[in-house]
């Protein structure tokens, strides 16, 4: 019975490490990254998935074989098989409790490691500096200001390739949850304060970005895009949006903060001139102007939009 | 202690029910505690988060304040001669400290409700800050705790004027008494966490 | 108010849920009226302070609760597989999921398992009720008019719709206004004024009732983890009380705690909500381990592994539930430091659970399973749980959390931990103990395809999503992208296999009703180990005529050996037992009005039902109800009749 299970047991072993190779393989977003930080995270998955596969290995064979072997309406049972009043053993428990601690100690030392090298720019492009992008959420929309360029993009951003992009990170009204899933892991924007994100582009593309956390009905539609491009054609974006995008007006963009939908736009001026959401000062900035708003709903049925499931598709 | 006090009970069971309701209220307690802990710590992060209301250095007035905290102080030990006659079984010595100490409680409220208003007149309500939400809300859950508790001791003075000292009476009122001091503990934390480090930041 | 702003309008299936209700309802009151059983339901059952019975009480709301939180899950499934149909629009979606998880944690999981603590935790330690029975009437009346008060939120006034966390500044009145979020804030602080006296309540029978010589580390496990779970209740319900009091006095009174005005701050709310919260969770898991341990122990008929490491286990988990709760928000933007600690003691708590994996294991060891339904559930919750338990790991480390954070991937985590860890423990702890319940076992067949059914249906359901949130699908989004419907529609037939799988439960309930043999035996299953199978069924009034001597872990198991029972006809004295009382039910039902009146602001009615609770607190302050006495003859006469003596 030994000999038999045995090459099957070993058979068994390698279906979690055909399963972690299917993941490294697979175009799951979060396991398909296009930069340094989604990267960073990625290998910090894959090496503590190799863990819970070895506990969940562990844990399954010694389930089945018990409850296989000592059930009790199994053929030829042998007495000797049968201790009622068995109900303790301190090296086994030590053991059993020394190895999980092992374990906790191996995934916090990569954890911490990795932590703190996520509040820094990438390693791989330290030598440019990062460019700067306040990335605002306002109910349902994302706001996306160049204060080096003078520039200011709504629901889509581009972004040079091989340089860390430092978004400043606020919301005008709820909290939201900004994230590009293959550049890297997310952080809140809340209205009076301010986060920073690193995230880096190796590969030029075209990438979805959202609102992960939830902010009421049009959440599911605080879509956005990120085009990642090399700096020469990042900066020409940059240059035509200058010289033709029109200016925004502080009237456009308070009535641009109501809760609402709205499509890609374009403009060749900030917000950033008459408030700052991530201070104290712009907190409440939405709010008192819009406070009545939120007593309509909007009705959305089907996120009309690219992408989504719709009955047009 | 109160165990004695009990052992005297005419039933057994009414013992053990007597010192169940004084393990059960013990818990209870904890429960507050971590409610007021909770509130403490409310009040700690919105702490300076004045907004356009006064700053509470410029409307506590350490007077006032140093009052209260002496009629609370004195009500607290009032209760407990109040309990030091209940254990020596003199009803009317009980009832008389128990009627001084709410009497105390009452001026207490009186004083805390003159403050509030005063505040309130000077512009910092419970509606103007943060900050101010914080302070009513803790200073005001400890003054509907002391509310209810000069309730509960007019209820126990009727019971004992009507049943006098026994099993039952007496241990409501321990449990009263026990309440009672607990909330000069917590106001006791006020004091020092709101008012002096308010009055001196 | 316009009676149209008054109950909700425009929604078909909203117009569907109030023609069921206004059926159901004059259903009931039809055949109450029609069979003359008015008087019956207010003396045996709303008047009354029998733990047994107010444990009955709240398994069948938390199992009617469980029915609502379910056709809420399976809405959402239906949407997410066929978003073309337009099943229900963003709106109803987002009230659907608050509900949902509102109603699963704080009204289906939590009373569920209290409903079991109830029956059992007395009979297992020998006792005859609760130390304050009153009070025991009065949490199941907060309980039950909080789920009644959450519940009729969806056709009167409108459901809440800001999640079942109600983050803030969503939930506040600027952006949440209309009643919606004030149901889920009295809804909730009404029924968490139950749940914290019950934990005191329960601290004190255990500590103060226990029969002669059962010393602590002698208690059933079941008990213990619920003496460890009576500890977080009194520790972390305040919390929540206070929260949802600051959240209200914002919303209703205008002060600026959690609001963008006034400097008020918003994130305070997710600290203090998870600070409940995350103690929260262990509240519904650790009496679910205490069954596992039970049934696990019983049915491979040996004593459980590891007795004093599992008490301890339970009793570290406990402490650091209080530790951890950051790891709901890593992404808030702490800094690496805090984010950190934080990763470490969340991690840590994999360290005493996974000790209590291994202990159920080793029980397992040179045991005799039988494969009863309480233990396949039982046993199911072995490897179902370890997957949601490692994922929940990977989910503490903050460095890769900030990929998994808001998406399906910890949509299914949680999942993956709560129904392996507390459905399956209700399911097999109401399996387990039902014959003591109701004098007859639920059908072993009918059992056992609802198990498998549900099983799979729960991993087909489930297993998908973790690669659905890899693949970057944010949770509570209710329309998806083409590439996901695959996964999607995978995890929806998953979905209605559990819906099924639950039918056919009830359907058991039914059939064993009408079929299954009756019990004569107290020890139904015939391996009871622990007190609760030494009392006859259906148990009396006063549970144990006699109460016995306790001098090991297994009590009745010591008991059957030396051929004892719990029936000592020399001993007999009077019991004395609490009287029937209908103050809970009442002041309960005037305290729903107050908060029902709060929810829509009409302040002088509220002010006036609270006024209402407080007259019945004086009243019970006068109650000098001293209760009654069972006497000696009547004891015989019961105990011989359940003998058979």
């Amino acid at each position: 019975m030994n000999q038999q299970r045995h090459p099957f047991k070993k058979w068994l072993a390698l279906v979690p490490l055909g399963f972690i190779v299917f993941l490294s393989g697979c175009e799951l977003a979060v396991l398909d990254p296009a930069g340094p930080v989604a990267q960073s995270q990625k290998d910090l998955m894959i090496y503590s998935l190799y863990f819970m596969f070895g506990i969940i290995i562990v844990v399954f064979v010694a389930f089945g074989v018990m409850v296989f072997k000592y059930r009790d309406n199994k053929p030829n049972r042998k007495d000797e098989d049968y201790k009622p009043n068995l109900h303790g053993n301190t090296l086994i428990e030590v053991v059993w409790t020394v190895i999980p601690i092992i374990i906790v100690t191996a995934l916090s030392i990569p954890t911490v490691t990795t932590l703190f090298e996520l509040e820094k720019p990438p390693e791989s492009s330290a030598d440019k500096e990062p460019l700067v992008v306040y990335a605002t959420s306002a109910d349902w929309k994302w706001f996306f200001s160049y204060p080096e360029q003078g520039i200011e993009t709504v629901n889509y951003l581009h972004i040079p390739t091989d340089r860390a992009i430092e978004f400043h990170l606020s919301s005008a009204d709820s909290m939201a949850s900004f994230w590009i899933p293959r550049l890297g892991g997310q952080k809140y924007g809340m209205a009076g304060m301010e986060n920073i994100l690193y995230l880096q582009a190796d590969v030029p593309g075209t990438y979805n970005g959202r609102n992960a956390n939830f902010n009421g009905e049009g959440f599911t539609a605080q879509t956005f895009e990120v085009q990642a491009q090399p700096q020469e054609q990042f900066d020409t974006w940059v240059q035509e949006t200058q010289e033709q995008a029109p200016e925004l007006t502080q009237d456009e963009y308070d009535s641009l903060l109501k809760p609402s939908l709205v499509e890609e736009m374009t403009f060749s001026s900030t917000h950033l001139q008459w408030v700052d959401h991530g201070t104290n000062a712009g907190r409440d900035y939405s709010i008192i102007r819009h406070r009545n708003a939120y007593d309509e709903t909007l009705h959305i049925e089907n996120v009309p939009g690219p992408g989504w499931i719709s009955e047009n598709e | 202690m109160s165990e004695n006090q009990l052992n005297a009970g005419p039933l057994e069971y009414r013992t053990h029910e007597g010192q169940m309701n004084i393990t059960g209220f013990w818990i209870f307690l904890a429960a507050e505690i971590a409610l007021f802990a909770t509130l403490f710590a409310t009040y700690a992060v919105l702490f300076g988060r004045t907004a356009d209301a006064p700053s509470p250095g410029e409307l506590f007035q350490p007077g006032i304040v140093l009052v209260m905290t002496f009629l609370l102080l004195t009500s607290s030990f009032t209760c407990g001669v109040a309990i030091h006659n209940m254990r020596e079984g003199t009803v009317k010595g009980l009832i008389t400290w128990l009627i001084i100490t709410i009497v105390l409680g009452l001026a207490f409220l009186g004083f805390e409700i003159y403050e509030f208003v005063h505040y309130s007149h000077e512009g910092a309500t419970m509606q103007s800050s943060s900050y101010w939400s914080a302070f009513y809300v803790l200073a005001g859950t400890h003054g509907v705790h002391v509310t209810l508790g000069i309730g509960w001791v007019i209820l126990l003075l009727i019971q004992l004027k009507q049943r006098g000292l026994t099993a039952v009476t007496s241990n409501k009122v321990f449990i009263v008494s026990l309440y009672w001091h607990f909330l000069d503990v917590i106001w006791i934390f006020i004091f020092t966490s709101v008012y002096l480090i308010g009055m001196v930041v | 108010m316009q009676l149209d702003e008054f109950f909700v309008t425009g929604e078909p299936l909203i117009y569907g849920g109030m023609v069921a209700i206004a059926l159901v309802t004059s259903a009931i009151l039809f055949i109450l009226t029609y069979f003359k059983k008015w008087g019956w339901l207010w003396r045996e059952w709303l008047t009354t302070v029998d733990h047994k019975k107010i444990g009955i009480m709240y398994i069948l709301s938390a199992l009617a609760m469980l029915f609502r939180g379910g056709a809420d899950a399976l809405m959402m499934r239906t949407q997410l597989a066929f978003p073309n149909m337009q099943f229900l629009n963003a709106q109803h979606y987002d009230e659907i999921f608050t509900t949902h998880g509102t109603v699963m944690i704080i009204f289906m999981a939590m009373p569920f398992l209290i409903g079991l603590m109830n029956i059992i935790v007395p009979l297992q330690i020998g006792a005859r009720d609760f130390a304050f029975p009153f009070v025991n009437a009065l949490s199941f009346w907060s309980f039950f008019f909080g789920a009644m008060l959450f519940n009729i939120s969806f056709v009167i006034g409108g459901a809440p719709d800001a999640g079942w966390t109600s983050y803030t500044p969503l939930a506040g009145a600027a952006m949440s206004p209309g009643p919606g979020q004030n149901f889920y804030l009295m809804g909730l602080q009404l029924s968490g004024i139950g749940t914290l006296a019950t934990g005191i309540n329960l601290m004190v029978t255990i500590l103060k009732m226990r029969a002669p010589g059962m010393t602590l580390f002698k208690m059933p496990i079941f008990t213990w983890s619920t003496f460890i779970t009576s500890f977080i209740i009194v520790f972390a319900f305040p919390i929540l009380t206070v929260a949802l009091a600051l959240m209200t006095i914002d919303r209703i009174f205008g002060s600026q705690f959690f609001t963008l005005t006034g400097e008020g701050m918003p994130m305070m709310w997710a600290n203090l909500f998870w600070m409940w919260g995350h103690p929260e969770v262990y509240i519904v898991i650790l009496p679910a381990f205490g069954i596992f341990s039970e049934v696990i122990a019983t049915f491979a008929r040996k004593r459980l592994f590891g007795y004093n490491a599992m008490v301890w286990s339970i009793i570290l988990i406990a402490g650091l539930s209080f530790l951890v709760w950051v790891h709901h928000f890593f992404t808030m933007g702490a800094g690496a430091f805090v984010n950190s600690v934080f990763s470490i003691t969340t991690m840590l708590i994999a360290v005493p659970t996974g000790v209590k994996i291994f202990n159920w294991l080793a029980t397992l060891y040179k045991s005799r399973i039988v494969l009863t339904v309480p233990m396949l559930w039982s046993l199911a919750f072995i490897p179902s749980f370890v997957i949601g338990g490692v994922t929940g790991v990977m989910l503490g480390m903050a460095a890769t959390d900030y990929q998994y954070h808001n998406t399906y991937f910890l949509v299914s985590h949680f999942h993956y931990v709560l129904i392996p860890g507390t459905v399956f423990a209700c399911f097999a702890g109401l399996v387990y103990w039902y014959p003591k319940m109701f004098g007859h076992k639920l059908n072993e067949r009918i059992g056992k395809w609802s198990f498998w059914l549900f099983l799979i249906g729960f991993h087909v359901c489930f297993f998908p999503q973790y690669f659905l949130g890899l693949d970057g699908m944010a949770r509570r989004i209710f329309t998806i992208t083409p590439e996901w419907f695959t996964l999607n529609f995978i995890s929806t037939m998953g979905a209605f296999m559990m819906g099924l799988a639950f039918a056919i439960f009830v359907y058991c309930i039914y059939y064993s009703y009408r079929y299954s043999e009756r019990e004569i035996s107290g020890d139904a299953w015939g391996y009871g180990r622990t007190l609760e199978w030494a009392t006859p069924t259906p148990i009396p009034a006063y549970n144990f005529a006699t109460v016995p001597q306790v001098n090991t872990h297994d009590a009745f198991l010591e008991m059957k050996e030396k051929g004892k029972t719990t029936f000592d006809e020399e001993n007999l004295e009077p019991i004395h037992m609490p009287n029937n009382t209908g103050k809970p039910f009442i002041m309960m039902g005037i305290l729903f009005f107050a908060s029902f009146f709060l929810v829509f602001e009409w302040i002088t009615l509220a002010v006036i039902g609270l006024i209402g609770g407080l007259v019945m607190m004086i009243i019970r302050s006068f109650d000098y109800d001293d209760g009654h006495h069972i006497e000696v003859d009547e004891i015989k006469r019961t105990e011989r009749a359940a003998r058979g003596l």
